[in-house]
């Protein structure tokens, strides 16, 4: 079992999402940096999808009741385990007592901790994510609160003396999310032809700030004004995460893991899944920049970035079995 | 039946918009959205197909299909599928219309130019058809509502709108199943609990479904 000790409201309990429902209107959800989580669950040998903690709000600290491991990834932030410090991307032994700490990142804005064997929370409609618009999943479908006890399931995890650690290629020079802006890649979508030349020509060709208004729900957006052709009343119509909609006031809102899950906004882009996670891990005042990428370029980074985690599998797998021998 | 093409874009490399649009909303090719829909999942690398007013989203494994393999399958689905009328459950929802959880109910009489009573009426006699579900879980997107009692939405949408608040919104009608901000009127309130997430079945209507509100109460 582990303690909540310092943590804030956005801090939840979150796996890989439960995708199939969108149909009775429930959101994708799970983490809002997949990758991470799922990377930092390999790195304990569970299940990729297993239960653990996203931290949005730092600093955040946890107590242990039970020797057991824990992987942190996400965010590149100041972590400690009781009085070792651990390195950004790793996997470590914590013991009964001890307590994990993160502090405030440096770069990036969502860590990650997953934990051997993952959190034993049962799965509401298949998943252990919380859900915090619907109030079910996760921990009793909410934020988590200072003193909640988590129960984690039972586990063999062996890790080498001082632990073990992820270095993924494409997260390097992206850890400076303040200094630059970041890049992401869009396929337009069904109204951006409704949208005027200048409006086309700004929304690839100018920078945006990520307003305050900013949470798992999606992002406000400020920066130039987009506006239509003429005006346009669209029905409700199903969204995927990624959605780019331009509302009346012209600023636009990306839609994010736990949007609604059907819009009535029109729509000039959306962000290609392979880089929803540079997005989870932008901070608010960040600037984001749009560059149209073709379908085939969109599904090769989503091809990749799948190809990380099998990857990662493999490597995993030999290095025990290298354990093993004699 | 008549329906024309439909447009189809793209919603990233991983899902596709059918709008069947043909103006305004249309009980036809709701009913093709859904045969669609249905038909859509049996598709190879299809993961999803989620009615919306007139239009259907399909998302996909774009490492197992593309969408120009999908597109083209979506449109032959269009044109090739029987929409027949779904048998829906019929479920009828009692109302208190108006009071304290129904704080637009003589404003929305005003803006029909009609009595409370009469507006109540109506709204109660119209048989509604659950088009769509989505927005929240279970949230139902209703078509059949009289159309002299449409109203446009609110300019500034309010923060929260209670669980069980009986709304219109534009030529709409809806039943919120949790509290979650709305743009739409709050005209009653129902204690139908729309959406369970633990059930086995979490959802209580369905598209098709038919709906009919009873009057509990009326407190202009």
């Amino acid at each position: 079992m582990i303690e909540i000790l310092t943590t804030g409201l956005p801090n939840t309990v979150q796996d890989l999402g439960r995708p199939g429902h969108l149909a009775l209107g429930v959101s994708h959800g799970g983490a809002m940096d997949k990758q991470a989580l799922a990377i930092a669950n390999l790195m304990l040998g569970n299940d990729p999808s297993a239960g653990g903690i996203e931290v949005a709000l730092h600093p955040f600290r946890l107590r242990a009741h039970i020797d057991t491991a824990v992987a942190i990834t996400g965010a590149d932030c100041a972590v400690s385990i009781g009085d070792r410090p651990c390195p950004p991307w790793w996997a470590m032994t914590i013991r009964a007592g001890e307590t994990l700490v993160l502090e405030a990142p440096r770069a990036g804005a969502r860590s990650y901790i997953a934990f051997a064997g993952g959190i034993d929370l049962p799965p509401v409609m298949g998943s252990r994510a919380t859900d915090v618009k619907g109030g079910f999943g996760g921990f009793a479908g909410r934020g988590l609160s200072r003193g909640d006890r988590l129960a984690l399931k039972p586990a063999q995890c062996r890790l080498p003396a001082g632990g073990i650690g992820a270095a993924l290629e494409e997260r390097r020079g992206a850890a400076d999310a303040l200094a630059s802006a970041i890049e992401l890649r869009v396929l337009p979508a069904a109204e951006f032809d409704a949208f005027t030349p200048e409006a086309q020509a700004a929304f690839t060709g100018s920078e945006w700030r990520i307003t305050n208004d900013a949470n798992r729900m999606g992002y406000r957006l400020a920066g130039e004004t987009l506006s239509l052709l003429s005006p346009l009343e669209l029905l409700s119509h199903g969204i995927v995460p990624g959605t780019v909609q331009v509302p009346p006031s012209g600023q636009p809102i990306i839609q994010l893991a736990d949007a609604n899950t059907c819009g009535g906004y029109p729509k000039i882009a959306t962000v290609i899944e392979a880089d929803l996670w540079r997005l989870a891990q932008a901070p608010v005042g960040a600037r984001l920049r749009f560059s149209a990428v073709s379908i085939e370029a969109s599904t090769e980074a989503l091809r990749a970035n799948r190809q990380q985690s099998h990857d990662f599998i493999a490597a995993r797998n030999l290095m025990a079995g290298e354990q093993r021998a004699p | 039946m008549v329906v024309g093409t439909p447009h189809i874009s793209l919603a990233g490399s991983g899902a596709l918009l059918l709008d069947g649009m043909q103006g305004a909303f249309n009980d036809a090719t709701q009913e093709l959205v859904w045969a669609v829909a249905n038909a859509a999942l049996s598709l190879e690398g299809v993961r999803e197909a989620v009615p919306g007013m007139n239009n259907l989203l399909v998302v996909f494994d774009p490492l197992a299909t593309d969408a120009h393999s999908v597109g083209d399958q979506l449109m032959s689905l269009w044109s090739a599928t029987d929409a027949h009328p779904v048998t829906g459950t019929h479920h009828t929802i009692p109302v208190h219309y108006g009071g304290a959880r129904g704080e637009d109910l003589t404003g929305w009489a005003a803006h029909c130019g009609l009595s409370v009573d009469e507006t109540v009426r109506r709204h109660a006699a119209a048989r509604y058809t659950v088009a769509a579900i989505g927005a929240m879980p279970g949230f139902p997107y209703l078509s059949g509502l009289d159309p002299l009692l449409a109203w446009a939405r609110r300019s500034t949408p309010r923060l929260k709108v209670a669980e069980g608040a009986v709304i219109i919104g534009g030529a709409q009608a809806g039943i919120m199943p949790m509290t979650a901000p709305s743009g739409w009127h709050i005209i009653g309130h129902t204690d139908v609990k729309l959406f369970k997430a633990e059930a086995e079945l979490p959802v209580l209507l369905r598209p098709g479904d038919k709906i009919r509100f009873a009057i509990a109460g009326i407190e202009a």
